[in-house]
C-alpha cells in the first residue's frame, strides 16, 4: 500500500466511489450526486473531462512512468482552466524528486511509490523558495512578486 | 550582461543543494540508475564512452571574465586541463568524476554559472546571435528576451518531463537568420510592425537529428508582452499531445507534421487566448528591468580607421588578412568585434585549454569590458575591442593559436566530439576534421575558395549540424566499421538571404582515408564551375546536385 502524503506528512485515505473516465461518460446521470473519485490515465487529457471535473471529490492522475510528464499539464488545466477545487492526487510512479513540481501544478495529495522515503518526500516540497514561473497556487510569476 | 539578484542566486543555490542531495541518495543506492538518469541529465551530466561529461550552460553564449577563470579552474582541478565549446554555445568537460559533479556545480554557482537543463527532455539553453548587441543591423538586442526565456524555462514545473528535448533560438536581424531559428523546436524572429512596435514572428517544429525539418510559421506577429504566455501555450499543447511511444518521433516537429501547422495553431491559440491577459503576461516593467542589464558599456567617442590601425594593416600582411577575416564591423565607431578561432591544426574544433581560458579572461578584461562570448561555430568572441588595440590583441592571439584567419572558411569546421568521446556516436568525427584541416592548410587556397560551411557529425543525432553544412559529413556504422556519408547544399541561412535549406545526400559513403580526396573533388568541381566570385552554395544551387555527384563518383555508364 502506497504511503499517502500531503505537504505536511502522512494522511488517511477516505473511501469514495472510484470510477474511470469511460464509466463517467457512460453513466453520468446515475453517478451525479455521488461522492466520486475519478482516475485519469496519462493519455486522458484534461479536456476530456473538462467542466465535468467539478462533479468529483477527488481526481487521481496516474503517472505510469515518472518520465511521462503529461499529468503535470492535466493537473494545471483542471485547476486553472476547468475550475476544479477538489482533491487532486498523484498516483503511480510518484517519486521524491517529482513532488515539488507536482505541488506547483496543483496536486495536493500524493500516493508515493512503495519504496519512497516519506521524510525525504516531505522535505522535497520546500526545494525552492521562490520559483520564476507562475503556477497553480500563485498566478504571479516572480516578475510580479520581486521586491527590489 | 545579466547579473543575478538575490532571487536568482537563491534559486541557483537551492538547485546546487538539491542535486547534492540527489547524488548522495544515488550513491547510497536509494535512487536506481534509471531514475537518477533524468536528474543528472537536467544537471548537465551525461555518462560518456570513458567518463561522465558535464555540460555547463552558457546562456545565449554570454560570459564574464570571472566565469571564464572559473571554467579554467574547473578544467584544471576536475578535468584534464581543457574544455570544449559546443555547437549550442555551451561549455563541456569530458573527464570529471561523477561524485565530484555536485562540488563542481557549487563552484560554478559562485560565479552565477550552472548546468541547469543542458540535457534531458526539458527546455534547453536558449541560443542567439553571437554578435547580439554590437551590430547595427539588428532590430533590437535579443539578449534580454533570451534571459527572460531562460528565467521562465528554469525549473518550469510543468515542462520538466516533456516527450523530448526542446530548443529555442532567437534572431533579431532582418532578412538573415543568425541563430539558425528554422532548425529549432521554436524559432523566434524579433520583428517590428508598421506601427514600430516590437514583436515576434514565431516558427515551430524545426529540428535536425534523424528527421531534419525546417520550422513553419505559427504566428506572424506576436506582441512583445505575449512572449511567455505564447510559449506556455505552445509547449502545453506539445506536452499533452506529443508522441511518447517512440523517442525518434517525440520531438514537436513530428507533432506539427502529424497535426498540420494550421491545427497546431488552432490548439495553441485556444490555450493562448485563455491565458494571454492573465498574470503570466510579461510586464513592461520586467522587460525594462532585464533590458537594463544589457545597456551599452561605457564606449568612448572614437573614430573608425584610426591611424595606428591603418599603418599596421599596411605593414603586416598577416594582420591585414586576420582583420579582413576574423574582425567584424561594430555598431559603434572606433570599435570592432573580434572572433578568436578555436580551429588550429592539431586541436579538435572548439577545444580550449585551461591556460588559454585564463589568458582569454585577461584579454576580455584588458580589451572588451570583461566580457566574452561563445559561438555556435565553436569559437569565442571579444565583442567590444577598440580599433587602436587590434594590432596588440592580434599579436597576443597569434601566440595563443587563436588568430588563424579562417573564420567562415572551409577549415572553420563545426564538429561534434564524435566516437572519441561520445557513447552515441557511430563514428569518429575529430580525426576526419583533422585530416581535412591538414589537407587544406594553404591559406591562399582557403581564401580563394571563400565562405564554405563544412559540418561533421559522428551520428544522426546531428550535434555537428551536418544537415545545414554547405558540405555535410555524417559518420555511419556499417557492420561495425566507420564510414562517412557526404551531403551538399545545406545552409542555416546565416549568410544567405535565399534562406535555409537542408543538405542532400551525395551517394554511397566513404572510408575515412578517402574523405580528404572526396572533399578535394567537390571543391575542384566548384572552382571549375564558378563565375565572378560565386560562393560554393550559389554554384551548387545554380548547377544542381547531379553534376557534383558525377564529379565525385564519375558519370554512370
Amino acid at each position: 500500500m502506497a504511503n499517502l502524503i500531503n505537504t505536511q506528512g502522512l494522511i488517511e485515505d477516505s473511501e469514495l466511489t472510484a470510477i474511470t473516465l469511460t464509466e463517467w461518460q457512460e453513466n453520468k446521470e446515475s453517478l451525479t450526486g455521488q461522492k466520486l473519485q475519478l482516475t485519469l490515465n496519462s493519455d486522458e487529457t484534461a479536456d476530456l473531462i473538462g467542466a465535468d471535473a467539478t462533479n468529483f471529490q477527488r481526481i487521481c492522475i496516474d503517472f505510469p512512468k515518472f518520465a511521462d510528464g503529461r499529468g503535470y499539464s492535466a493537473a494545471r488545466l483542471l485547476r486553472e482552466k476547468y475550475g476544479y477545487t477538489g482533491e487532486l492526487r498523484a498516483v503511480g510512479d510518484v517519486l521524491i524528486d517529482q513532488v515539488f513540481f507536482m505541488k506547483r501544478c496543483g496536486f495536493d495529495s500524493y500516493a508515493l511509490r512503495d519504496d519512497q522515503i516519506v521524510d525525504d518526500a516531505i522535505a522535497a516540497f520546500s526545494t525552492f523558495t521562490s520559483p520564476y514561473q507562475n503556477d497553480a497556487n500563485d498566478q504571479r510569476p516572480l516578475f510580479r512578486r520581486r521586491l527590489n | 550582461m545579466y547579473v543575478y539578484d538575490q532571487y536568482d542566486q537563491q534559486l541557483l543555490n537551492e538547485r546546487v543543494a538539491q542535486f547534492k542531495g540527489q547524488m548522495e541518495r544515488y550513491l547510497d543506492g536509494k535512487i536506481p540508475e534509471e531514475e537518477f538518469l533524468p536528474l543528472r541529465l537536467q544537471n548537465g551530466i551525461y555518462v560518456q564512452r570513458y567518463a561522465p561529461m558535464l555540460r555547463v550552460a552558457v546562456p545565449y553564449g554570454a560570459m564574464n571574465s570571472a566565469q571564464v577563470r572559473k571554467l579554467a579552474y574547473v578544467a584544471r582541478t576536475y578535468d584534464k586541463g581543457y574544455a570544449h565549446i559546443s555547437t549550442r554555445q555551451n561549455v563541456q568537460f569530458n573527464w570529471p568524476a561523477l561524485e565530484q559533479c555536485p562540488q563542481i556545480l557549487a563552484d560554478l554557482a559562485e560565479v552565477q554559472m550552472h548546468a541547469v537543463q543542458t540535457s534531458g527532455n526539458c527546455i534547453r539553453n536558449t541560443t542567439t546571435d553571437e554578435y547580439a548587441g554590437v551590430i547595427a543591423e539588428e532590430i533590437v538586442d535579443p539578449r534580454p528576451y533570451c534571459e527572460i526565456i531562460r528565467q521562465w524555462s528554469t525549473f518550469h514545473p510543468e515542462f520538466a518531463f516533456l516527450p523530448r528535448k526542446f530548443k529555442i533560438a532567437v534572431n533579431s536581424v532582418p532578412n538573415e537568420d543568425r541563430a539558425a531559428i528554422t532548425m529549432h523546436d521554436i524559432g523566434i524572429n524579433i520583428v517590428k510592425n508598421d506601427a514600430g512596435e516590437i514583436g515576434y514572428r514565431v516558427l515551430v517544429g524545426g529540428g535536425l537529428g534523424r528527421t531534419p525539418i525546417l520550422g513553419e510559421e505559427i504566428c506572424d506577429f506576436l506582441p512583445e508582452e505575449d512572449l511567455l504566455t505564447y510559449l506556455d501555450a505552445t509547449i502545453r499543447v506539445y506536452n499533452q499531445f506529443g508522441r511518447r511511444d517512440n523517442k525518434y518521433k517525440a520531438r514537436i516537429k513530428i507533432l506539427v507534421k502529424a497535426l498540420g501547422v494550421e491545427r497546431m495553431r488552432e490548439l495553441v491559440e485556444e490555450e493562448f487566448n485563455r491565458i494571454k491577459d492573465g498574470e503570466g503576461k510579461l510586464t513592461q516593467a520586467e522587460l525594462e528591468r532585464v533590458k537594463q542589464h544589457f545597456v551599452d558599456p561605457a564606449y568612448k567617442a572614437l573614430s573608425d580607421e584610426p591611424a595606428a590601425l591603418v599603418s599596421a594593416r599596411e605593414e603586416h600582411k598577416a594582420f591585414a588578412r586576420w582583420l579582413e577575416r576574423n574582425v567584424r564591423k561594430h555598431k559603434k565607431a572606433g570599435y570592432a568585434i573580434v572572433t578568436l578561432t578555436l580551429k588550429q591544426l592539431g586541436t579538435p574544433p572548439g577545444d580550449i585549454t585551461a591556460e588559454q581560458l585564463d589568458k582569454v579572461a585577461d584579454l576580455a578584461d584588458q580589451y572588451s569590458f570583461g566580457e566574452l562570448r561563445s559561438t555556435h561555430n565553436q569559437n569565442l568572441v571579444l565583442a567590444d575591442v577598440e580599433q587602436t588595440e587590434l594590432f596588440d590583441l592580434w599579436q597576443t592571439l597569434k601566440s595563443l593559436g587563436m588568430a588563424t584567419p579562417t573564420l567562415g572558411l572551409l577549415t572553420d569546421m563545426i564538429c561534434c566530439p564524435g566516437g572519441d568521446f561520445c557513447a552515441l556516436a557511430n563514428a569518429k568525427s575529430i580525426p576526419v576534421a583533422e585530416d581535412i584541416q591538414k589537407r587544406f592548410e594553404d591559406l591562399d587556397y582557403l581564401w580563394d575558395l571563400g565562405e564554405i560551411d563544412l559540418n561533421i557529425s559522428g551520428c544522426m543525432n546531428a550535434c555537428g549540424h551536418h544537415h545545414i553544412g554547405n558540405i555535410g559529413v555524417l559518420g555511419v556504422d556499417k557492420k561495425g566499421e566507420e564510414f562517412y556519408q557526404v551531403s551538399l547544399g545545406g545552409n542555416s541561412g546565416g549568410n544567405d538571404a535565399n534562406g535555409s535549406s537542408l543538405g542532400k545526400i551525395l551517394g554511397p559513403s566513404f572510408a575515412r582515408e578517402a574523405m580528404p580526396d572526396v572533399i578535394a573533388k567537390i571543391l575542384d568541381f566548384y572552382v571549375d564551375q564558378r563565375t565572378d566570385g560565386e560562393s560554393f552554395l550559389e554554384v551548387y544551387r545554380r548547377v544542381g546536385h547531379t553534376p557534383f555527384k558525377e564529379a565525385v563518383y564519375g558519370k554512370p555508364d
